[in-house]
């Protein structure tokens, strides 16, 4: 088992609070291998965007934090490594897309001088004519037509779907060996949101990139992933290849998610109950089962 | 309520603040059972106990007249915070009403309110003060009116900022189609949500206030004497630089810990109103 | 839905209703001349993405600002550009983000009893039993009344912002995304709820939305919007299954499916696009 690019075992987090300790994780363990594109899928509040935040370290500088458990990227524990070599690996080896591109995007810098900045973090010496030229080709690989004239762009000139080329293209300069990407296109209108989606999957394919894609959109985890955790209060409750998923899904709480989804089929609006302890259920691993 | 005591407590700046503006609201509500001369808040003199460095019973020291310094500080607390409570009583209203209609009416009526409040901004307060205080005797209403004239501009533009924002919220448009009228829009809508910036900038004023009125008072255009206060006290115990020193740094003292304290205070407030309960 | 004849005369008609918002160096065409009928208890869904001017629509239809041109009828009523109360009544709205449309300093019963007193419905008594009313019919208990929106979930307080538009007894119900803010679980039961709604109090409704998933289950028919056009309306079953127009086949063809079928019919509708 050492193909495995990200390790995270029995990860617990805890928020201290006024009224004690608030649990937000409770012990989850996932992984991902060289080049395979995974997802966590999950509502609002479920500890999904707090678990892409621990792997970039960035919780850990809050002091009300409590956390345990170990997050091993490329074979190295992280929470061993001091916080200065956590920071390294930020926008080199680990980088990441955000929800709204836009408000990701400095809005006073034009993205050619942004651009430079994310790529002086992968390598301090690159000049500012190589800068460009390679800027220029990652804004090509994004599809973007006229890479020149977006350089010399602000943000707020250019539309959210292109930002959000933007965006891919400078998380990828630097090419990472895993891209998280929290909640990727949400902000975007559907038919600009399926085109940087499919840009996104073929980009990180050829390149053999790894993905942790973090969701709370069935539909939109079911094009992009290869395999996918279901997260529900803090706690993984279901884990599979994705098409094993979404053809049979187990446990009650996948179940109750899959049914709320409003088919373009029709059938009517899906009937659902109130949440039941059963979302609570342990987890049901499809691959550990297939493995045994 | 518990949440309250969390922040307060877990920052020991906001423990400091709390205490000090309690001693200084305590002395000034009980001034006449502290005090150890409560009498000497006026015009008394005992010329055998005068210019007396600190001892006891006089703690502080006495003034030029024999009077107890410690009982005139605790006195003129009880002055400055009644002049703080009235100018804000009255400032505050008005400058609220200002903002909410220019932030939320806009076109004409913001034009209009908000240049002039820019008017009363760009004078420097001091001198603003000073002139109304010139062309007015110095008494205590007229010294109220003067820094009333020159801080409700403040509010106005606070809560103007604010009603800029809020009226974008969603709430505001919700009350607007269900045929609510432009009163309660304001006034039932904006206003409690721009609540604890107000009561924010209060805390911070009150010291501010007490500070511009010992300075009026400083440049002997304040309260008049026999009253006593923090700002003539120091006036005239600087003549008296640096023999008699207690006149000059006990009323010196007195002013920071109220503006300090106000201050400390007003920050903690600003953490616990400000984000949403 | 009913089938008496008279339950389909247009309870709300747009007549080649356009907007031109005016900037500082040029004018933005936002509406291009819309018409549009809406019967009595049906479901218009209004679909579109950013700058369709599906948004436009739903301002001017709530008299929030005037069309540039053009008009709108409510029970064959000329709508004029500045309402009075009964006509605000009639025409109510649920937006899309509760937190923001709550006011989270005014507890929930308060919001609620504005539309009771703007409306001069019902005596001092009679409201406090109608607040309790109307949470229950949205779902919720009656003591929430007592409680600050902060206190409820996303969904809860989406419940509360229809039970305030309901205080007012409209005729037509505008949504403007009431679901896209939540999530999916609590999404199906909103929308379970207000599907009831419909039926039991014969609203109109007037439901914006990008999400074609929420529109296929819902509406009763669907009007297209592109950069201020109307392009197609059709019933809801015909806009999915023989979609006419090339941008309504280019939104069914992005939506993220969960479902083989879903896929099948997206393909389909997608053969179309790429032959014509």
């Amino acid at each position: 088992m050492n193909d495995h690019l990200l390790d995270i075992r029995d990860l617990k987090l805890a928020f201290k609070s006024y009224t004690g300790l608030i649990e937000v994780l409770h012990g989850i363990s996932l992984n991902i291998r060289r080049g395979e594109k995974v997802a966590l899928v999950g509502e609002s509040g479920s500890g999904k965007s707090v678990t892409a935040r621990i792997i970039l370290g960035l919780l850990q500088e809050f002091s009300t934090a409590r956390i345990s458990g170990s997050v091993s990227f490329e074979g190295e524990d992280l929470e061993m490594q001091p916080l200065s070599v956590r920071q390294a690996l930020r926008g080199t080896k680990i980088s990441m897309i955000f929800q709204d591109p836009t408000s990701s995007l400095n809005p006073v810098y034009t993205i050619g001088v942004q651009f430079q900045e994310v790529l002086r973090r992968g390598n301090t010496q690159i000049s500012a004519t190589d800068a460009e030229a390679r800027a220029i080709a990652l804004l090509q690989d994004v599809s973007i037509p006229e890479p020149e004239r977006v350089l010399a762009s602000y943000p707020f000139q250019l539309s959210g779907g292109m930002n959000q080329r933007v965006m891919i293209a400078m998380a990828l300069a630097n090419e990472p060996s895993l891209l998280i990407a929290d909640e990727p296109g949400t902000a975007l209108d559907v038919t600009v949101q399926a085109q940087t989606l499919h840009l996104m999957r073929d980009l990180v394919e050829r390149r053999g990139t790894s993905v942790l894609f973090i969701s709370h959109n069935l539909g939109v985890v079911r094009e992009f992933a290869d395999r996918v955790y279901v997260i529900y209060k803090g706690r993984l409750v279901e884990h599979g290849q994705t098409s094993e998923l979404f053809h049979s899904p187990r446990h009650p709480y996948t179940k109750a998610l899959m049914a709320a989804v409003p088919r373009i089929t029709g059938g009517g609006i899906p009937d659902i109950a109130e949440a039941t302890d059963a979302y609570l259920d342990p987890l049901i691993d499809h691959e550990a089962e297939a493995a045994s | 309520m518990k949440r309250t005591f969390y922040i307060l407590l877990s920052n020991p700046l906001s423990v400091i603040g709390l205490v000090l503006v309690g001693t200084v609201v305590f002395s000034a509500v009980f001034a006449d059972f502290i005090a150890p001369f409560p009498s000497h808040r006026g015009a008394v003199v005992d010329f055998t106990n005068f210019n007396q460095a600190p001892h006891w019973p006089n703690i502080f020291g006495t003034d030029l007249v024999g009077r107890d310094v410690f009982s005139r500080i605790l006195y003129a607390y009880r002055i400055s915070l009644l002049l703080g409570v009235v100018v804000l009583a009255i400032a505050v209203p008005i400058g609220v009403t200002v903002g909410l209609a220019a932030g939320y009416l806009g076109g004409w009526a913001e034009f209009v309110l908000m240049r002039l409040t820019d008017v009363f901004l760009s004078i420097p307060p001091l001198v603003l003060a000073m002139a109304i205080m010139g062309l007015l005797e110095p008494t205590l209403t007229n010294g109220m009116l003067a820094v009333t004239t020159m801080w409700w501009p403040w509010y106005a533009r606070l809560v103007y900022n604010v009603t800029r924002s809020e009226a974008q919220e969603g709430y505001v448009l919700a009350a607007e189609i269900i045929g609510a009228s432009r009163i309660h829009v304001m006034f039932r809508e904006i206003l409690p949500n721009c609540v604890p910036s107000i009561v924010t900038k209060m805390t911070l004023d009150l010291g501010f206030v007490i500070l511009i009125a010992s300075s009026l008072s400083f440049l002997g255009l304040g309260v008049q004497a026999p009253t006593p206060d923090l700002g003539s006290m120091v006036a005239e115990g600087g003549n008296y630089l640096p023999d008699s020193w207690w006149l000059t740094v006990f009323p010196s003292l007195a002013i920071l810990i109220a503006v300090f304290g106000f201050n400390l205070l007003g920050d903690a407030l600003r953490q616990i109103l400000g984000s949403d309960q | 839905m009913n089938d008496s004849a008279t339950e389909f005369r247009p309870v709300l008609e747009a007549r080649s209703v356009s907007k031109v918002f005016m900037t500082a160096t040029h004018e933005v065409k936002a509406l291009n001349s819309v018409s549009l009928n809406v019967s009595r208890g049906e479901c218009l869904a209004i679909v579109g993405e950013s700058g369709s001017g599906k948004t436009t629509f739903a301002n001017m239809l709530l008299g929030i600002y005037p069309p540039t041109t053009g008009e709108f009828f409510l029970d064959g009523d000329l709508l004029p550009n500045r309402r009075t109360l009964p006509l605000r009544r009639s025409i109510q709205l649920v937006q899309q983000n509760p937190l923001s449309s709550l006011n989270p300093r005014r507890t929930i019963g308060a919001s609620l009893r504005l539309a009771l007193d703007v409306h001069d419905i019902g005596d001092r008594q009679g409201r406090k039993a109608r607040i309790g009313a109307l949470l229950e019919e949205v779902g919720l208990p009656a003591d929430f009344a007592a409680r600050y929106p902060a206190a409820l979930s996303g969904g809860q307080r989406q419940r509360v912002a229809i039970a305030r538009a309901l205080a007012c007894e409209p005729e037509i119900l505008v949504l403007d995304e009431p679901t896209s803010a939540l999530d999916v679980l609590v999404q199906a039961r909103v929308l379970q709820l207000l599907d009831e709604l419909r039926h039991r109090r014969n609203l109109t409704y007037v439901f914006i939305t990008h999400d074609l998933g929420v529109v296929r289950n819902i509406a009763d028919r669907v009007a297209v919007f592109e950069r201020g056009n109307l392009v197609e309306q059709a019933g809801t079953e015909e806009i999915f299954e023989r979609p006419a127009n090339a941008y309504t086949r280019s939104l069914i063809g992005a939506i993220p499916i969960i479902t083989d079928d879903e896929e099948a019919l997206r393909k389909k509708v997608m053969e179309k696009n790429s032959a014509g």
